[in-house]
């Protein structure tokens, strides 16, 4: 994926271009200027005056600037359960999800080791595999609940549980595909089980391994938000439906913008790191 | 002879991909002695990779054993070191760390300082200072042959075994590290065995050449000994009054012999005392002025091909 320059500048262009068309478009689209007619009255009100005033309800981009600008001047402020900075609700989710994810990372690679190299294992655990992989980490969610009977901890168990399947089949995958050479090399020179694992099929195993865990912090990311609206109280995915309860589209619109950049840049840190691993042959 | 390695009986099958095994090579016998360079030659998937792995200890007969200073092998060793076929260099490691791997492996308890110091004489020793921070896929394939050399002797083993190791090599290099193993295995009393395709190689380097008949079903047909002085400098060797009689053997062997050993042969064929020839330059004297110019003529259509010389007269014309 190395473009010339002159691709690149090319393509930086069109980019921009396409952003300001959107924003454009989606100005021009709020900017609704016809009354809005027939209205019920009660439900005028309770959409607010933006409503009645026949103003289009659905904030254009520059009621949005606004409100990101608030937002980034003050992103901790705390007022009590239902009004936190977007910067806090946001801390409380990464944090879980490094909990949940890291908590995989312990599960997963060293059982993947155990499945890539014992043959025996790989069969006796494929089935169980099967049958849990499939599973919608939110169906998990009530079980947890009820177990741990802590939002939080329920939480970090959904998004261990959908992060620790990626992980675990690309690391038996990887192990299980290491080449016979490079295993016959450390088994010429006497290498002990210990020192083989970190010394040959760790690095081997690597670049699969990484993208296994590039997968898996992309689902937990997805998952988090759907497992905060569950289960309520803090974190970005609350934070979304709090707004949505209070009408604030503009919160709304904020929060996905926000969940975007944090997925992009959870998953290029992964891409980085998968990168270093990777060595040409 | 005193039998340092000791080959008895092996032999080794591999399922078929359509049910049953086919057997690659049967009851091979063969002894080596310490300080002895053997070399094998053979037609190409005739079992000598196999047989290699096999005295590594990375393979196991079907059946037979092979016993190495009367113990039998039942694992690889560090006293046997592997220069393998296809380099298995580890390719997230640079030069360097290629051959520090092997050295660490050696001598557990050695520093860092210590063995990068150790792994550097040997790089530089194969040619390839100023490349220890290269990383494999950075490498032609005779610097990655290098490497697998270096990472072999680093270790300083009682047993090389190689497999095809100068093959990649240009003619200039391969001459080089022709000199440095032979040096080295003579100074040090290295035991070696090693797999080549090129007949001149082998009467260079070894003391005995093995020459197996084609698979499926391979064995040992014979042992060549080379009758050429140990003191042999690579400048000169082929100037031996014996050398073309060694070389045309062989070269008829895998012309000609290679393939109908077997059904010449039969079953009355002793697997177990393999012949051992000395050829001479007397017996079959006109047979080896033929060779000769064959072979000259060989390499007059090598050079013309591959350097687009214009064609000259053929020498056996000339003559
Ligand atoms: N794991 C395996 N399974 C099945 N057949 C095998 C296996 N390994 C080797 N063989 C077969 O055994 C035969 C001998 O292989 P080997 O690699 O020892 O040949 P070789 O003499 O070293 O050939 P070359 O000169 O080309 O390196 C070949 O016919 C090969 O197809
Ligand atoms: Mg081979």
């Amino acid at each position: 994926m190395n473009a010339s320059p002159g691709v690149r500048l090319a393509a930086a262009f069109v980019s921009v271009v396409i952003f300001i068309v959107f924003i454009a478009a989606w100005h021009a689209a709020t900017q609704g200027t016809s009354a809005v007619q027939g209205m019920d009255p009660e439900y005028a009100k309770l959409m607010g005056i933006t409503a009645t005033s026949g103003k289009s309800p659905m904030p254009g981009p520059l009621d949005v600037g606004a409100k990101l600008w608030e937002h980034l001047k003050q992103p901790f402020y705390d007022k009590g359960p239902n009004d936190k900075g977007i910067g806090i609700q946001l801390g409380y989710s990464i944090l879980r999800v490094l909990l949940g994810y890291l908590l995989a990372v312990l599960v997963a690679i060293p059982l993947g080791f155990l499945i890539g190299m014992s043959a025996v294992m790989s069969r006796a655990l494929d089935p169980f595999i099967q049958v849990l992989k499939p599973i919608s980490p939110l169906a998990w969610m009530p079980l947890a609940l009820y177990t741990i009977k802590d939002s939080s901890l329920s939480a970090i168990f959904v998004i261990f549980i959908c992060s620790v399947w990626p992980m675990l089949i690309n690391t038996a995958f990887g192990v299980a595909a290491v080449r016979k050479e490079w295993l016959n090399v450390a088994r010429t020179l006497e290498v002990g089980a210990i020192r083989r694992a970190f010394t040959i099929v760790l690095p081997a195993a690597a670049p699969t391994i990484l993208t296994g865990m590039r997968i898996s912090i992309g689902i937990a990311w997805l998952v988090i938000v759907a497992a905060e609206m569950l289960v309520g109280g803090t974190g970005i995915g609350y934070f979304v439906w709090n707004e949505w309860n209070n009408l604030s589209i503009t919160n709304v619109i904020i929060a996905i913008l926000v969940i975007g950049l944090v997925g992009m840049v959870l998953d290029q840190i992964l891409a980085r790191i998968a990168r270093s691993v990777t060595f040409p042959e | 002879m005193e039998k340092f390695i000791a080959i008895e009986g092996i032999t080794k099958r591999f399922p078929a991909p359509g049910g049953g095994t086919t057997t690659v090579f049967e009851d091979l016998w063969l002894s080596m002695a310490r300080g002895e360079f053997t070399c094998v030659i053979g037609h190409s998937g005739c079992g000598k990779t196999t047989v290699l792995n096999i005295l590594a200890g990375l393979d196991v007969p079907s059946e037979g054993a092979v016993i190495v200073d009367n113990k039998a092998i039942e694992g690889p060793s560090l006293d046997r070191a592997v220069i393998f076929q296809g380099h298995s260099l580890l390719p997230w490691r640079t030069v360097m760390g290629n051959v520090s791997y092997a050295v660490s492996s050696k001598w557990r308890r050695l520093s860092a300082k210590d063995v990068t110091e150790h792994a550097q004489q040997v790089i530089d020793l194969v040619g390839l200072t100023g490349a220890e921070h290269k990383h494999p896929s950075e490498l032609s394939g005779g610097m990655k042959q290098r490497v697998g050399i270096a990472r072999a002797l680093s270790i300083e083993p009682k047993i090389m075994l190689m497999d095809e190791p100068f093959s990649a090599l240009d003619a200039l290099t391969r001459g080089t590290l022709q000199d440095e193993v032979r040096r080295i295995c003579l100074t040090t009393g290295q035991t070696a065995f090693m797999i080549t395709h090129d007949v001149d190689e082998a009467i260079y380097l070894s003391d005995r050449i093995v020459l197996m008949t084609n698979g499926p079903g391979a064995v040992i047909a014979e042992i060549v000994e080379n009758p050429l002085p140990k003191d042999r400098k690579r400048t000169d060797f082929h100037k031996h009054p014996r050398y073309y009689g060694v070389r045309n053997h062989i070269i008829d062997f895998l012309v000609t012999r290679s393939k109908s050993f077997a059904a010449e042969q039969g079953a009355t064929f002793d697997r177990r005392n393999v012949p051992v020839v000395r050829p001479s330059t007397s017996s079959s004297h006109d047979g080896d002025i033929d060779g000769l110019v064959t072979s000259i003529n060989r390499q007059v259509r090598l050079l013309n091909t591959t350097k687009k010389m214009p064609r000259g007269k053929s020498l056996k014309e000339r003559l």
